[in-house]
């Protein structure tokens, strides 16, 4: 087993170094070269040539992607040749109200998700089954930034219980653990939750099916154990298939929460 | 489409199919890097011969290499080392025949049903499909298959267009039989193919086996773990253990005087339907031995009622003792082992 | 020695008197699916909905639909009901009724196309890595695994963002999105009915490799990534729309579902309703999608 995890620890080399690759071409693939996005469009060329020496922009690319890779691997990630500040610091303070959301969303969505989907896959009513079913269904074919902007019309703009924009209360600045900062978060928690919702309900219930069909299920009942101890069971069994398809909601969070904010941005 | 190899070549002296030193080791990926570092040895120095006409029973327990046998016999699984002779002519090599030309002379049946045929395709066309392949035209090949068909014991008109899952286990069976002999084989290796089927059922597809034998005068290698069905169809029994001949001979003197200890525990294991002749001795004990790292000398040892030290370090080797040939010790004077003479 | 197929007793209403008919029951299995489908009410409904959406997108020219690009300062943000805008009108004035079925023409097309790239791409890789196995595999494989260490939205948004906004950029970066899972898909089937005896028996028949793709395997996998391929049509539909709206994608002032979304931000206080419309479309059409794909696996999974 510990081998297994090793082996899987090496495959990921050749992969994390395609994954560089390809960050560093996307950078690339964006037109335009970053010295003349910053300059006056009137600079005289050779002050572009000289900028473009200074940070290196000169070299070829497998020389700029070397130098890259290894800065970024000792941890530092630069300066932004825009603002002059830390990139670090400069995503740092966005990606920060990023995680925030998405762990609000990851638990609102995948705690619920996991009642549903048991709650579906076990009840003996079609009319449980087909509500749950339904919800799902909606969880994963609604454009979230819609409902994001279906929720501020209906709870801002309508009944004006919830603020429509903004992180926290005017003036505030960084993030705080309480009911004015909450209150803000509310709508794009809940807007955020829905795909992972959907996804995780249908997953939650159509695994926990399978496993309610296989004979040791029955093995179990006829051994006489009550319905809470087979529940148990159950949910051991599927709790890896239900971590894995997990692991890439969550991920998928981060990047659905970039149209989430923009619908909530001032 | 008949090639010249369908007609007999080197007369009824010279074996069908002759297999020599054949070997099989599959890597297991471990280690690090998934670099293989230790093996399956699924079958190990195998020799045998396949006379024509005959039918050649393959015994063993499940995981002992008769279904990789089956495989290498039809080059499905490229072996290691060793060399096969088709009436005369060597496969893959130079002077000889290609795999292709051995896949039309060779043909095999195997045990599932259904994953052995086509959900996708109806019976002609998955009859149709290897004579096609061949080159033979269209309307020719879905003749042959409604004849094929006709000749298994299906009514082609109703049998035809009908789709695998449309038909029994029973029924599906005669299917891949048919299908076997669509490119008019030589010889068929039939890998478990009644194993799967009920009783009634099984009763009936083998009696079809010996017609059909009879019919196109096919020759057969039939594995299976059934030692009463394989006594029924066969000629020749060959005996396999954890991939290698423990005894093969006339199945006369197999069943009759079996001398390898393997061989009488398995028969003496099989249910008789007479009460007094009760079986005596001691059916073997446990599972066979991981082939991964069989044990050393013989490999029946650690199972072995007669197992002795000298067992351990000499590998027995196939030797004729009359009317069959025995791989153990006791049967080699001079060996060590305190009942060899 | 023949045998009687035992489904031929079992014509219904033997012995009662009533006359026999005997019943075709060998059919093919697409037959089968077809006839399964046309007995489902939700998917056919949903097919009746998609083809409106489609066929009115398609024909929007000729509908005798007001100018999507003809604005106007005084008639802006009417609301739904006004005379002669069924629907109002959007922020500048413009129709939005004709937008809302002009905009189906990039919108679907920009969901769909992806998807159907991304099939055939993806698609011949991950048969060809399924069923050749081995060292393809493991290359081919592992390629897909860097695009799949991105999260889809995150890969999207910065491929568009990196390529600049343009609706052939947006269809690059999706199909891009959409080729490592349709190529895993199809990888995971390949091996799977690579694995079946038909396939060796196919081998052991002699037929050469393409032959035995052709006729063996084709036929085995192409349902199952097909209809995985339908349930992406939705997202694809989504995140083409996330992308407009985010300013990636379609460029204004071009009717695009996405992008009213994101004009019509402003009005959300004037005309809220009329706000939330292009939103609904997309809803209308995911959901249908994801319906009918369900109940194409629903009407390709059983057996018999």
């Amino acid at each position: 087993m510990l081998l297994y995890a090793l082996r899987r620890l090496i495959y990921l080399g050749p992969v994390a170094f395609g994954v560089s690759l390809l960050v560093f071409a996307l950078v690339h693939l964006a037109p335009g070269d970053p010295i003349s996005a910053i300059v006056p469009p009137d600079t005289p060329k050779e002050v572009v040539d000289k900028l473009k020496e200074y940070y290196g922009f000169d070299k070829p690319l497998p020389v700029q992607y070397v130098r890259w890779l290894l800065v970024t691997l000792s941890g530092d990630f630069g300066t932004s040749i825009g603002t002059g500040r830390p990139v670090s610091q400069e995503v740092g303070s966005a990606f920060g109200n990023t995680i925030i959301l998405a762990i609000a969303a990851c638990c609102l969505a995948f705690s619920l998700a996991i009642f549903l989907g048991t709650a579906a896959a076990y009840a003996k009513s079609r009319i449980v089954d087909r509500l749950v079913t339904s919800i799902a269904l909606v969880g994963v074919s609604v454009p979230h930034f819609w409902l994001a902007i279906v929720l501020v019309i209906i709870f801002s703009v309508e009944l004006g219980m919830l603020p429509p924009m903004g992180l926290g209360p005017e003036n505030a600045t960084g993030w705080r653990l309480d009911w004015p900062h909450i209150r803000h978060m509310i709508l794009p928690t809940i807007a955020l939750s829905v795909i992972p919702l959907g996804v995780m309900t249908r997953t939650v219930r159509s695994t926990i099916k399978e496993i309610l069909s296989m004979e040791f299920v029955t093995a179990l009942q006829a051994k006489g154990m009550n319905d809470r101890q087979i529940l148990l069971h159950v949910l051991k069994n599927a709790a890896p298939v239900c971590l894995a398809v997990m692991g890439l909601q969550a991920g998928n969070l981060i990047g659905g929460s970039i149209l989430i904010e923009t619908v909530f941005s001032c | 489409m008949d090639s010249v190899l369908s007609v007999d070549r080197g007369g009824p002296a010279q074996p069908l199919l002759l297999a020599k030193n054949l070997r099989k080791h599959f890597p297991i990926p471990g280690g690090l890097l998934g670099r293989a570092t230790r093996v399956v040895r699924a079958v190990d120095d195998l020799t045998l011969s396949v006379a024509k006409g005959e039918t050649l029973g393959v015994v063993g327990e499940s995981g002992c290499g008769k279904s990789t046998v089956a495989r290498l016999l039809m080059r499905l699984i490229k072996p290691d080392r060793g060399t096969m002779i088709l009436d005369g002519d060597p496969v893959d090599e130079p002077h000889g025949i290609t795999v292709n030309e051995l896949r039309r002379h060779v043909q095999m049946v195997f045990q599932d049903s259904y994953a052995s045929l086509n959900p996708r395709l109806t019976i002609v066309e998955t009859l149709a499909f290897a004579p096609k392949a061949h080159g033979l035209p269209h309307a020719e090949a879905r003749g042959r298959s409604r004849d094929l068909l006709a000749k298994v014991g299906l009514e082609p008109d109703t049998f035809a267009d009908r789709y695998p899952h449309e038909l029994s286990g029973g029924q599906r069976q005669r299917v891949n039989i048919a299908r076997a002999l669509a490119l008019r084989p030589r010889l068929v290796i039939l890998d478990e193919a009644v194993s799967a089927l009920d009783k009634s059922v099984e009763a009936q597809v083998l009696n079809m086996l010996v017609d059909l034998k009879d019919e196109f005068g096919l020759t057969y290698v039939f594995i299976s773990h059934d030692l009463n069905v394989v006594q029924y169809l066969s000629d020749r029994v060959l005996v396999m253990y954890l991939g290698k001949i423990v005894e093969i001979g006339d199945v006369e003197a197999i069943y009759g005087k079996p001398q390898h200890p393997y061989t009488r525990a398995l028969l003496s294991a099989r249910p008789t339907m007479d009460p007094r002749r009760r079986t005596q001795e001691a059916p073997i004990q446990g599972d066979p031995p991981n082939p991964i790292d069989p044990p050393s000398g013989c490999r029946f040892r650690t199972r072995c009622p007669f197992a002795e030290s000298v067992c351990a370090g000499t590998e027995p080797v196939l030797a004729d003792t009359g009317k069959q040939s025995v791989a153990c010790l006791m049967y080699v004077p001079g060996s060590g082992h305190s009942k060899a003479a | 020695m023949a045998i009687q197929s035992p489904s031929l007793d079992l014509t219904a209403g033997a012995g009662t008197g009533v006359r026999l008919t005997p019943v075709a029951i060998t059919r093919g299995y697409w037959q089968s699916v077809a006839r399964r489908l046309r007995r489902d009410p939700v998917t056919l409904v949903c097919g009746v909905v998609l083809l409106l959406v489609v066929a009115s997108a398609l024909a929007a020219p000729w509908l005798g639909l007001s100018d999507p690009y003809k604005t106007s300062m005084i008639r802006r943000l009417y609301p739904i009901g006004s005379p002669n805008f069924l629907l109002g009108t959007d922020e500048l004035g413009r129709d939005m009724f004709s937008r809302l079925i002009y905009g189906g023409r990039l919108s679907l097309f920009m969901g769909v196309t992806p998807v159907v790239l991304a099939l055939l791409i993806g698609g011949f890789l991950g048969i060809t890595a399924g069923f050749l196995g081995g060292r393809v595999n493991m290359l081919i494989m592992r390629i897909m695994d860097v695009f799949y260490a991105f999260p889809s939205v995150l890969l999207a948004i910065s491929l568009s963002g990196a390529m600049g906004a343009g609706a052939e950029n947006t269809l690059l970066a999706l199909t891009l999105v959409f080729i490592p899972p349709i190529c895993r898909v199809s990888e995971s089937v390949t091996t799977q009915v690579r694995g079946f005896d038909f396939v060796e028996a196919a081998r052991a028949s002699g037929a050469g490799t393409l032959t035995i793709v052709r006729v063996h395997v084709l036929g085995n996998v192409l349902g199952p990534i097909l209809v995985y391929a339908t349930s992406l049509i939705s997202v694809a539909i989504i995140l083409a729309a996330g992308l407009s709206f985010l300013g990636l994608g379609v460029k204004p002032p071009e009717p695009e579902w996405g992008l009213m979304l994101n004009t019509l931000r402003q009005a959300i206080y004037v005309n809220p309703v009329l706000a939330a419309l292009p939103g609904v479309m997309i809803f209308i059409t995911s959901i249908c999608f994801n319906l009918m794909s369900d109940g194409l696996r629903a009407a390709m999974d059983v057996k018999a």
